[in-house]
């Protein structure tokens, strides 16, 4: 083996070789590269072996190129990377519409008083970092259930509820779809048209397979009723429905009662699984419990249901991941069946879940002072959403002389609005007015301003109009 | 089975491999597929487990309505769910709880235990926690999806050096996860979609969540020899053969220090010859660093065989965990690196990354990587940080000294020298499951039916104990 003095490193990816290559004749073990086309010039010598010299031993790497060559670089998340790109953006005018976290009017984000309050008291009584059970703090367990279903709904009393402490909702969503992958082999998930981004890759990642049922009506910029029932209908029996429990994310439009009611008739009908993700309950109108309606409506006929829940919004603790999975049974016995199933796909994705946001959580929602604090805190956020909304509509209706109807934005709900915006449309609200949101039309009024409702007014009105 | 097959059938759930019932176009199930389920249900219905006969008698099976439940749904549609066993680490702790006799010694889970027996939360933990609950301009906005790049590249720092020049040439990505399982799912379900070998070998025996961890991610999991329970050392020789003989480019699980359950690690020149033997075969190093400064008590002489590996250039995946070096178990801090061979190659890695993350939990959870990058960046904090680990590190030593001088002094049959050759939390005893049974019964002694015992539940006053109970099996059961 030669050593060499100056030792010689080259990437594969870079278009010019340095002079000193050395040559090696005696290449153990052949190498396969991946799937892709390699990009670099095919000479006779090897021109990307390292050799180097560690006092008397050469170590020579025998890899040649990049076992990872043939990896193509991935585009950017589609709603996360909008706060990228609005980083990267030094206009003043600036606007970040893009994600689902809330802001306070001076467009900051928000730590929750109560949240506050618990951390300092749990940082106070200094309790220990043991390794919580797979299926997480059982006194956030316990909260959480309750909060969803009300402490005394008898699939709580029955002991009739699996609940899985789980990574906020996504990585409760996931857990779910590892389940039905697992237990429902072939069964598909029937997600709206349009839903939340995550939700595909999540169920293919799953490899759950999916389809859409229709739901937002551009023409109406509200429900496709009809469609909705007609396609939930349509699909094989026994699949299972996702539906947003409140605050349909990204079109804002959710179903009234009576249609909440026929749609329960129709997965009865059909023996379809009802799952519902609930990411805001009290964000959406306010009040924990007017938001859970849904959610309760179909537990009261009885029905055995999945339920992701998330606390990133409504207790503004985003970056704790911390949610849950519920699966409600027809007995305590299968409750306990299924939890003991969804630990076992817990326990090789990540052991057990985090405890920090678990026990935020559960003091929050385990003390009637706090708790009774966070849902004046709730009603705030949610107040400042609907007046943004409310002066949003106000200065669309004063500004636009088109007799376009904007009451679509009085009538959505909940962090998000579906404006009906095209993806060219879009992109002018970011390339011209530096407005940020994603491409599907979807703006986020959590990030919106009573100060910036003009501005943003503005902005809609000449996308709508000037860009087809 | 055939019960459940007609539950499953009232619900209209007709078999898989009749894909006609399924004929919406957007199921893209090949008969292969349909097969696999079918095979993974059939296998779930007839796991026969005791708890799994009695709820086969359970009424709810059978169609029969309850109260609260509408004609629809008289029979559950999760009936043909049976219930998991309960972890077989985990399930140790369970029995330990149940047990009211006073002298009982919980040697099962591996979690730090001070000698009063108590968990551990380090000083440093503390005040850490306590800088970060003061700052108040801290927001809980969502981490990028890689998590948080200080941390990231602090970590990276720590596993590789802080002078390496994979760092220096940005040939390293290093994502957050959910502590050590959370990287190794992360690592391997890359691997899974990216690279062209899709075999992981794992020593025998290794921890027992290594083969579902990598089977749900996506791989074929073999095994290398490992651990000779002749020497109750390493089986150097049959590890040697067994990644000699494995195809090129397979990928190779490596404890990084403080192999788990053996406590046996190579040499430096044993490694030295087990990177020349995969660098020769372009075996893909995959390394789990679970024990960093907690085996030895130097977190660079710990981090001695990755650093090797990554000196000569080549590629390899770490993935890291402070759960137990930094006593942070619950709050699940880790990461993932992988090292490439050019900062292009490092930068597409990353982008892939983030698309097996976004799926499984957006991104990770703040609390604890904010602690340790608070600990890490700051000099006092790190050097008090590497003395209570030290301590840590040296405690377990002291244990497993103590324990072997009392085997010594009781005269117990045997050479129990691997007790202070084997490093790290965990001892592989080399006692066979009957003795376990029966240092468990009499002596109220919980420990993995391997023979493994966790050194950081021995506390000074209880190593007699153990010691006796070591000593009546190993004399009663020859």
């Amino acid at each position: 083996m030669t050593s060499t003095s100056t030792s010689t490193m080259l990437s594969l990816a870079s278009a010019s070789l340095t002079a000193s290559l050395s040559v090696h004749e005696n290449l153990k073990g052949r190498l396969k590269l991946g799937g892709g086309s390699l990009s670099f010039n095919k000479e006779k010598a090897n021109p990307f072996i390292k050799t180097k010299s560690f006092s008397r031993i050469s170590m020579v790497a025998a890899i040649k190129v990049s076992r990872f060559e043939g990896v193509t670089m991935a585009p950017p998340d589609p709603i996360l990377g909008v706060s990228e790109a609005f980083k990267a953006d030094n206009d003043q005018k600036k606007l970040n519409l893009g994600v689902g976290a809330y802001r306070t009017e001076e467009l900051q984000p928000y730590v929750l008083n109560v949240v506050k309050k618990a951390e300092n008291l749990m940082v106070e009584r200094g309790e220990n970092k043991e390794y919580l059970p797979i299926e997480g703090l059982a006194a956030f367990n316990k909260v959480t259930a309750e909060l969803l279903f009300g402490a005394s709904n008898p699939v709580i009393k029955e002991q009739r509820v699996a609940t899985v402490q789980g990574l906020s909702g996504t990585g409760s969503l996931r857990l779910a779809a590892a389940l039905i992958e697992r237990y429902f082999p072939g069964a598909k998930v029937l997600i709206s048209s349009p839903t939340w981004g995550n939700h595909k890759n999540i169920f293919n990642d799953a490899r759950v397979p999916w389809s859409e049922y229709r739901y937002y009506d551009p023409k109406t910029v509200g429900l496709d009723f009809d469609g909705m029932i007609a396609d939930i209908k349509a699909a094989p029996e026994g699949s299972f429905v996702l539906l947003h429990g409140c605050a349909h994310n990204p079109t804002g439009i959710d179903p009234t009662p009576e249609q909440w009611e026929k749609i329960a008739d129709v997965i009865q009908e059909k023996n379809h699984i009802p799952f519902f993700d609930v990411a805001y309950q009290g964000f959406a109108s306010g009040s924990l419990d007017a938001d859970a309606g849904s959610v309760r409506l179909f537990a009261a006929r009885g029905m055995e249901l999945l339920v992701a829940q998330s606390y990133s919004k409504n207790l503004g603790l985003y970056a704790e991941r911390i949610g849950a999975i519920n699966v409600v049974c027809t007995s305590a016995d299968a409750a306990t069946r299924v939890k003991s199933q969804l630990k076992r796909l817990a326990r090789p994705m990540y052991s057990n879940p985090p405890i920090h946001g678990a026990k935020i959580v559960a003091n929050v929602v385990g003390d009637p002072t706090l708790f009774n604090e966070w849902k004046a805190e709730m009603e705030m956020m949610a107040g400042r959403i609907k007046n943004v909304r409310q002066k949003l509509y106000d200065s669309l209706t004063a500004k636009d002389k088109s007799g376009k109807d904007w009451s679509f934005i009085l009538k959505q709900i909940g962090m998000f609005s579906f404006t009906g915006l095209n993806k060219a449309q879009s992109d002018n609200m970011t390339n011209k007015w530096h407005v940020y949101m994603t491409k599907d039309g979807r703006i986020s009024l959590a990030g919106l301003s009573l100060a910036k409702c003009e501005y943003l007014a503005d902005a809609i009105i000449d996308s709508y109009h000037n860009v087809s | 089975m055939r019960q459940q097959f007609t539950s499953l059938e009232a619900h209209g759930f007709e078999s898989p491999t009749t894909q006609s019932a399924f004929s919406s176009s957007s199921i893209s199930s090949s008969s292969s597929a349909s097969d696999r389920r079918l095979k993974a249900l059939a296998r779930h219905l007839v796991d026969a487990s005791p708890v799994m006969d009695s709820h086969s008698q359970n009424p709810n099976d059978t169609v029969s309505p309850s109260p609260t439940s509408s004609a629809f749904h008289a029979d559950s549609v999760f009936a043909h769910i049976v219930r998991a066993p309960e972890d077989p680490i985990l399930g140790v702790t369970v029995a330990y709880n149940k047990d009211p006799s006073p002298v009982k010694l919980n040697l099962g889970v591996g979690a730090y235990r001070t000698e009063e027996g108590k968990p551990l939360v380090l000083n440093v933990v503390r005040q850490a926690e306590q800088q970060l609950v003061n700052d108040r301009s801290r927001v809980k906005e969502y981490l990028p999806i890689v998590g948080l790049a200080e941390y990231n590249k602090l970590s990276a720092k720590l596993i590789l050096g802080a002078d390496s020049p994979a760092i220096q040439e940005n040939r390293v990505t290093t994502v957050q996860c959910l502590s050590g399982t959370g990287s190794l799912r992360v690592g391997g379900e890359f691997l899974a979609r990216h690279y062209h070998q899709l075999t992981i070998y794992i020593p025998l025996p290794t921890w027992g969540n290594h083969p579902k961890i990598f089977t749900l991610a996506g791989l074929s999991v073999k095994t290398y020899r490992y651990y000779d329970p002749a020497t109750r050392g390493l089986d150097f020789q049959g590890l040697l053969e067994d990644l000699g003989s494995a195809p090129s480019g397979a990928i190779v699980l490596l404890h990084a220090c403080a192999h788990n359950p053996t406590g046996v690690d190579p040499t430096i020149q044993q490694w030295e010859q087990i990177r020349q033997l995969m660098r020769s075969k372009a075996l893909l190093p995959f390394f789990d660093s679970a024990y960093q400064g907690f085996a030895s008590g130097s977190l660079d002489a710990d981090a001695q065989p990755v650093r090797m590996f990554v000196a000569d250039g080549g590629e390899c995946l770490v993935a890291q965990s402070y759960a137990k070096n930094m006593g942070l178990y619950g709050e699940r801090v880790g990461a993932l690196s992988i090292v490439c061979k050019s900062a292009d190659v490092a930068s597409r890695v990353e982008s892939q990354l983030k698309l097996v993350i976004r799926p499984m939990y957006s991104s990770p959870p703040i609390h604890g990587a904010s602690i340790v990058a608070t600990i890490l960046k700051d000099r006092n904090l790190y050097t008090e940080w590497t003395i209570e680990l030290k301590a840590m590190a040296d405690r377990i030593i002291s244990m497993r000294q103590q324990l072997f001088d009392a085997l010594r002094a009781r005269g117990t049959p045997g050479d129990w020298s691997h007790i202070i050759k084997q490093i790290g939390m965990f001892t592989f005893t080399g006692l066979n499951s009957e003795q376990v049974v029966f240092m468990t019964r009499e002596y109220h002694i919980y420990m993995t039916s391997d023979g493994r015992i966790s050194m950081a539940g021995l506390s000074s006053r209880t190593v007699p104990h153990l010691a006796d109970a070591i000593h009546a099996a190993v004399t009663s059961f020859a």
